[in-house]
Parts: C-alpha cells; sequence; structure tokens
C-alpha cells in the first residue's frame, strides 16, 4: 500500500519509538501536522516559539538519554531553531529535527519562507539531510535517528519539502543503518586500556575528572566500581553532574572555574588526571599551559577529535566511556589491592585538608536579605528525597545551583555549558516534564534568563507541564555585573535590569500560579508551597543583588589561583552599597 | 609545515562545503583543493594542500574522519607521493616574442593548446617550483591570464588510511 509523505514519516516516529514531538506548525508542514492530528500514538506539544521547541526536545533527551524530535517550519521556524540546534551540538544532546521547505521545484528562488536550511544548520549540526524523493524518506529518518543516538551524540537536521510530504511512496522501513564514512568506535584499545591501569595502580595522586560523556554512555555504575575501588577522588565537570553522587564522600564536586577549592586544587597538583567523557573544555582548563602541569594524563573518549585538541594526552583511549571502564574495572580487580590506599593516604590528607580550608560559603543573615546560594540549598534539602529534575538557565544561578545541588543520580541535570544559552532552562525543565509526567520538576533560573523563553508559560498551562520555576532574581544580568565588579571598575554597562517585571502576576496572566518568598522567614514556607502545588508555578525569591559567585577562577588564569571571595575594595562598597543606584556608584566605590 | 592530504568522499550533493566548511570554521589553512569522482562513481577523490604545526595537522585528519561523507584521510606525508599541478597560461605574444614563448614551452615540455594572432596558450603540468619558474619567464612577455587546478597527489604506495573507517552494518 502506498503512503504519503506525511504517513511515512509518522510511521517512522512509531518505529522509533518517539512518543512526543515539540512543534510549530506553517504552510509547508501542514499536511504533516494535519496527518498527526488524526492518530493517537504521537503527542504533539504545540510550543510557542521554535526555540522553545528545539530546547524542550533537548531536555526530553538528556532525561530520557532518547532522542528528542522537534518540527518547524520553512524560513522563520528554521532560523528560529537554530539556537537550540547550535546549543544541542556544543553539549552533544541528541536530537532529531524536522524542518519544512519549499516545493522541491521552488528550492532556490526565494520562494515565500524559504531558507537554504542545511546551509543554515550545517555548522550546528552533526549531519543534516535535504529529502527530495518521497521514496527515500524512511531510509533518511533512520539514518538520521541513527546518527544522532550513537557515537557522540549530537542534533540531526531532517529537510522536508513540501511536494515530499504530500507525494506518495510504498512504506518500508530499513531494518539496519549501512554508512561507510560512519563507524563509532566503541571498544577501548585492549593494550592502551593495561597501560592506564597500570599507570592507575602506580599513581600517588590520581584524579578524576569526569563529564557529560560518562551521563551519554550510561556509565555511572562503573565509574562508581572504578571510583570505589581504586580510592581515588571524583572532580565533575558542570554537564558531569550526577554521572557520580554528589555527597559521596569520593566527590570533591564541580571543578573548573567555579569549581569547588578542593576540586580545582586537587587537578592542579595530582600526578595522575583521568578524563573520562570530559573534552577539556577552556572553562575547565583555565591557562592551558599550567593545567596539571605534574600529571599523565588519560582520556577516555568516544570523538578522536576530542582527545589532544587542547592538551597533550599521554594514554588517549578512543571508546564508550561504559566498555573501557568495564575492560579497565576488569583489570584493575585483579592487581588493586590494600596497597593502593596505603600509597595515597597522603594525598587523601592534602585533599581533607583542602576541604576544610575553603568550603564553599556564604553568610546568610537570619533577618537580611536572602541570599541566592540560601535558596538553592533549602530547594535540595527540600526535595532530595524525591529525586527531582533541576534545569537552570545561565549564569550566576546556574553556577550556584551547579554548587549546592547536590546531585545523586545522572540524568536530572538539565543545563546548557558549550553555548550557554539563556533561555534553556524554562522550555528544557517542560521537555523533561512531558518525558515524565509524574516526576517533580525544577527550574533554577535568572531574573534575566527566564525573559528570554517566557513564552513558553502558555505551552506549559495548556500541556500541563507543572514545572517549578524558582527565579534567583536579583534584578541583574548577575554574572555580567560580577565580570564588571570584578574586572572594569564596577561599572554596570547594561548589566543593571533594574525592574522586572511583576514574576506573580505574570504567572496569574498565563494561568499558573505565582508565589513569592520576600524574607527568610516566608522562604521555606512558599519553596514547600511551589513544590506541592499541582500545576506550573513561579516562585520570585528576591535575592541580595551583589552577591558573588565563588570560587571563581578569571578566565585564562590558573586552576590554584583561586578568588575566594570579593576584594577588599569591592566589599567595602557593597557594604555601603545595598541599594545603590546607578549614579552613585562611583562615590561607593571610592567613600 | 605544508602537508598534502588526500581524501575519499561520497560523491554526493553538499559534501565539498562540508569540507570547505570544516576548513573555515575552525580556521585551518586551505592552500588548495582539487576535486573529481573516482573510478567507483560513487565517491570523488580530494586532495587538500594545507598546513600547520603537528598539533593542527592531527586535528585536520581527525576532523575530517569525523565528517559522515568522508570514507578515508591519508596524510601523504607519511609516506612517499608523487604530485602535480597544472596551469594553463594566456601570453600576450607581440610577433617578436612569439619564437621566445615557444622556446619556453620547450624547455618546460609544455604544449600551446590555443593561439589567436596576438596570444599562446600555454598548458603545463609539473610540481609547484616548476610551474613557478614557467610563470617567471613568460612573465615579461606579458600574461594575460592563469589558472591553476591545485595540486593532486597519491602515495607511491597503498598506505593505510589514518584511521580506517571499515564498512558499517549497524545496530538492529
Ligand atoms: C556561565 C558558565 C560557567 C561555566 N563554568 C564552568 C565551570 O566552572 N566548570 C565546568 O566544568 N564547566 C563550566 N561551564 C561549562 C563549560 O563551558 C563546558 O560546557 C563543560 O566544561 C564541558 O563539559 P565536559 O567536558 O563534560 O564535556 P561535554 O560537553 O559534556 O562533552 C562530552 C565529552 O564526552 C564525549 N562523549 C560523549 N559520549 C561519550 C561516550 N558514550 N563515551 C565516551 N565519551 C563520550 C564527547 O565526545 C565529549 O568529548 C560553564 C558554562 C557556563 C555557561
Ligand atoms: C542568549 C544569551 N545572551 C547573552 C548571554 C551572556 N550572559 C551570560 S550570563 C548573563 C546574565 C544572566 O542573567 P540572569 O539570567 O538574571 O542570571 P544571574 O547571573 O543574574 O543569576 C548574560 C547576559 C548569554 N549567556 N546568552
Ligand atoms: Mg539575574
Amino acid at each position: 500500500m502506498k503512503l504519503t509523505g506525511a504517513q511515512i514519516f509518522i510511521e517512522c516516529l512509531k518505529r522509533e519509538g518517539v512518543k512526543t514531538v515539540f512543534a510549530l506548525p506553517g504552510g509547508v508542514v501542514l499536511k504533516i501536522f494535519d496527518t498527526l492530528h488524526q492518530q493517537k500514538d504521537i503527542e504533539i506539544i504545540l510550543t510557542r516559539h521554535e526555540q522553545g521547541a528545539g530546547h524542550m526536545a533537548e531536555g526530553y533527551a538528556k532525561a530520557t538519554g532518547k532522542a528528542g524530535v522537534c518540527l518547524v517550519t520553512s524560513g522563520p521556524g528554521m532560523t528560529n531553531v537554530i539556537t537550540a540546534l547550535a546549543d544541542a551540538y556544543m553539549d552533544s544532546v541528541p536530537l532529531v529535527c524536522f524542518s519544512g521547505q519549499v516545493p522541491t521545484s521552488l528550492i532556490g528562488n526565494d520562494a515565500f519562507q524559504e531558507a537554504d536550511n542545511i546551509g543554515l544548520s550545517r555548522p550546528c549540526t552533526k549531519y543534516n539531510f535535504l529529502v527530495k524523493d518521497v521514496n527515500d524518506l524512511a531510509a533518511t529518518i533512520k539514518e538520521a535517528f541513527y546518527i544522532a543516538t550513537t557515537g557522540r551524540p549530537g542534533p540531526v537536521l531532517v529537510d522536508i519539502p513540501k511536494d515530499v510530504s504530500m507525494a506518495e511512496a510504498e512504506f518500508s522501513y530499513p531494518n539496519s543503518v549501512s554508512i561507510r564514512g560512519y563507524n563509532p568506535t566503541y571498544e577501548g584499545n585492549k593494550w592502551q586500556i593495561k597501560q592506564a591501569a597500570e599507570a592507575i595502580a602506580k599513581a600517588r595522586k590520581p584524579i578524576l575528572y569526569v563529564g557529560g560523556g560518562v551521563v551519554f554512555s550510561g556509565a555511572s555504575q562503573e565509574l562508581l566500581e572504578l571510583a570505589e575501588m581504586t580510592q581515588i577522588p571524583v572532580d565533575m565537570t558542570l554537564m558531569g553532574l550526577g554521572a557520580f553522587p554528589g555527597e559521596h564522600p569520593l566527590s570533591l564536586g564541580m571543578m573548573g572555574m567555579h569549581g569547588t577549592y578542593e576540586a580545582n586544587m586537587a587537578v592542579h597538583y595530582s600526578d595522575l588526571v583521568i578524563a573520562v567523557g570530559s573534552r577539556f573544555d577552556d572553562r575547565v582548563t583555565g591557562k592551558v599551559s599550567e593545567f596539571c602541569p605534574h600529571a599523565k594524563v588519560i582520556h577516555i573518549d568516544i570523538d578522536p577529535t576530542s582527545i589532544r585538541k587542547n592538551i597533550h594526552v599521554d594514554i588517549p583511549i578512543v571508546g564508550d566511556c561504559k566498555a573501557v571502564l568495564r575492560e579497565l574495572n576488569q583489570i584493575l580487580r585483579a592487581t588493586v589491592n590494600g596497597e593502593q590506599k596505603e600509597l595515597r593516604k597522603p594525598w587523601w590528607d592534602q585533599i581533607q585538608a583542602w576541604r576544610q580550608a575553603h568550603p564553599l560559603t556564604y553568610q546568610q543573615e537570619k533577618d537580611g536579605p536572602i541570599k541566592p546560594q540560601q535558596v538553592v540549598k533549602r530547594l535540595y534539602e527540600l526535595t532530595k528525597d524525591r529525586d527531582p529534575i533541576v534545569s537552570t538557565d545561565v549564569g550566576q544561578h546556574q553556577m550556584w545551583a551547579a554548587q549546592y545541588f547536590k546531585l545523586a543520580k545522572p540524568n536530572r541535570w538539565l543545563t546548557s555549558g558549550g553555548l550557554g544559552t539563556m533561555g534553556f532552562g524554562f522550555p528544557a525543565a517542560m521537555g523533561a516534564q512531558a518525558a515524565f509526567r509524574n516526576r517533580l520538576v525544577l527550574c533554577i533560573a535568572g531574573d534575566g534568563s527566564i525573559q528570554m523563553n517566557m513564552q513558553e508559560m502558555a505551552t506549559a498551562v495548556v500541556s500541563k507541564l507543572p514545572v517549578k520555576i524558582i527565579i534567583l532574581n536579583n534584578r541583574f544580568h548577575g554574572m555580567v555585573r560580577q565580570w564588571q565588579d570584578l574586572f572594569y571598575n564596577g561599572r554596570y554597562a547594561s548589566s543593571d535590569l533594574e525592574n522586572t517585571p511583576d514574576f506573580v502576576k505574570l504567572a496569574e496572566a498565563y494561568g499558573a500560579v505565582g508565589l513569592r518568598a520576600n524574607t527568610m522567614a516566608d522562604l521555606d514556607g512558599v519553596l514547600k508551597k511551589a513544590i506541592e502545588t499541582e500545576g506550573p508555578v513561579i516562585v520570585d525569591v528576591p535575592t541580595y543583588r551583589f552577591e558573588n559567585c565563588y570560587p571563581m577562577i578569571p578566565a585564562g588564569g590558573c586552576n590554584h589561583e583561586m578568588l575566594l571571595e570579593d576584594p577588599p575594595e569591592l566589599k567595602q562598597k557593597q557594604a555601603g552599597g545595598k541599594n545603590v543606584t546607578p549614579e552613585d556608584k562611583d562615590t561607593v566605590l571610592t567613600a | 609545515m605544508e602537508h598534502i592530504i588526500s581524501v575519499t568522499v561520497e560523491n554526493k550533493f553538499g559534501v565539498l562545503s562540508r569540507v570547505a566548511g570544516l576548513f573555515s570554521g575552525r580556521g585551518f589553512n586551505i592552500e588548495s583543493l582539487s576535486v573529481a569522482p573516482t573510478l567507483d562513481p560513487s565517491m570523488s577523490q580530494m586532495t587538500i594542500v594545507t598546513s600547520g604545526d603537528e598539533r593542527i595537522i592531527e586535528q585536520i585528519v581527525k576532523q575530517l574522519n569525523k565528517l559522515i561523507d568522508v570514507i578515508k584521510v591519508v596524510d601523504l606525508n607519511e609516506t612517499e607521493f608523487v604530485s602535480r599541478e597544472t596551469a594553463i597560461i594566456k601570453v600576450h605574444t607581440k610577433d617578436a616574442d612569439r619564437a621566445e614563448a615557444l622556446r619556453i614551452v620547450d624547455i618546460f615540455r609544455a604544449n600551446v593548446i590555443d593561439s589567436t594572432p596576438g596570444t599562446y596558450t600555454i598548458e603545463v603540468s609539473g610540481d609547484p617550483k616548476k610551474i613557478g619558474a614557467i610563470i617567471n619567464l613568460l612573465q615579461p612577455l606579458g600574461i594575460k591570464e592563469l589558472v591553476r587546478t591545485g595540486r593532486v597527489a597519491v602515495a607511491r604506495e597503498p598506505v593505510r588510511p589514518v584511521s580506517v573507517q571499515t564498512k558499517k552494518v549497524a545496530r538492529e
């Protein structure tokens, strides 16, 4: 029997196990929407902006480990989703994005709502396809899912011209994919793994540097076994959070620019860095030439281009984290004995000393303004038993969330690391909520970031996605203000938002619930109430405006040279400046 | 250092722009690039002349391998190879110069492939040095136009690709 392109599209999605598509219609994709409308197996979540659709698909993917799917129209629909594709590309999120295209006969004619979707998305997708013939549609979709989810995951775009979705063809879904130029390596080289095991057995000051690859690979169990067996401390990147239990005694927390003191000191002074599914980003290495200067480096990564891109690697292992760690653990099980613990006792003593010297800290006065860290800490304590999924936007609040929300398991942490996309948090949380309707999904947002995709509140209400948004409201682009305080002499160029909308009323305007915690006394009650509320909620928490996020390694600095608190002149300024207006800032500084 | 990289790719729409986009997007040098179908019409052969230190060349090779449409990558500098480039040079020839032009053509074993009362069009192949030399000699006569193919190269012996990408029969 012959099916239309639109029907073939749907059959393929069903075969791939897709349950949810985040979408926004337009002329050239109407046939597909019309066909979707007449079936029940796949749910369409109608977003209010295509960027929202893209981030929702990302959130869905990060929480489930499966490919997220979004569907947009040609021209402006495509250009709107680009930010999400770029975000997914940087953070290796498996995504299949379908875009409508003008009919094949009009391609290249500057037709109405035409855009070069393939050209636009090429630099921000793992691969992209233009389907010119309906007979190729099924095989193309199969390849798209295969490419998005295997090897180093990433976004794939499938561009479908209008006539292709209308035309008919015999439907048959291929059982397998064969792409001669694409063959990801999963098993690591055995000899190299043996070298790694030997280095691990000998090391006196080893450290695990764990990244997003462990989450994608589902290798948390193997990682836990490795760390416990060898008693090696674990540093996590922002993207690796949750890969290893945050409260585990071997966890040193997040490393890098805003990482913990002990995480950064440990990597700096270690003699063996074992990088697992992490890519030596500049937010982690700081000054590359000074990164772990005393260490041998083992790097396990599925993507050969990640290895030796930024720093020298002594033992490269190309492969999947799970497969490689299994093999490595097997060798180590036979060789590791009590000796290593003895060998590393001085190292652990040193790490404990670092931990005690400079733990994460902030000052919360009982009836002073609410500190942002306090909000995250209480939110964590109040919800940790429920195993929540947590998303963040981008800025200071993101870093505080990373520091204080200690995740126990992988796939609970949705954040934009590589591109650092403000506006990511809320739609990503909605995507995860769409996958897990009964779980608690929290979005820790900034007052600046939340306004970048606020329109999706309409989607959350209509599609019943009961995400709880907690806005750490400093009425600032806080992260920008922090840099201006530290490096631009306190000149707040375009970082002071001065006035934010009344988020409580805004929530209500959308038909959601709005709550506010004005004082420390309110905080717990309001957070609890939000958690117990059924639908989507915005909690607005006005926080101390001038709080800065520490530790901080200034960009390009060395990992062992962290700022741990505001420099004295800044403290002075803030002591007198709780309500500084832009005009009197300079006076306060010199006072 | 200059490297010649031989890349076997799928012969399909958009592949050239993926390769070119890789070089421009990552700030890699590209001195010349030539491309044409192979014996097997489903594949094309690219010869890319590029330069960079060891680390950059390693990244170029890896990044090329990562492209899904790339089937095989060989860094020819790892082995012995022969390379050629062709140039077509149109020279302005006044009466007195015509004999001189032919003499130069002869010395370089080049060919005159077209002639008009005021011009010769000369084809020459060889390594970049040879082409540079003939250009130098012809310049005083007045070169009107010059086009070069960019280099193509093959290894003298069969070589192993930098990363073997075997044919894949995948999942499910
Ligand atoms: C405001 C802001 C501040 C930031 N501050 C920090 C900070 O203080 N600390 C910090 O760490 N980051 C920080 N980041 C994030 C940073 O920019 C990078 O996104 C992050 O460090 C990258 O994490 P990763 O190394 O785990 O790599 P990811 O981007 O998660 O990449 C994963 C790596 O694993 C590999 N991989 C994928 N799948 C597999 C598999 N199955 N098997 C093996 N390998 C696999 C991939 O090839 C890739 O190399 C910040 C971001 C922002 C926006
Ligand atoms: C789309 C986008 N534009 C600009 C930036 C640069 N930027 C990084 S953090 C930040 C401020 C974020 O403000 P807010 O969301 O209020 O978070 P805060 O730092 O105050 O917690 C800006 C503007 C960005 N990351 N993303
Ligand atoms: Mg803010």
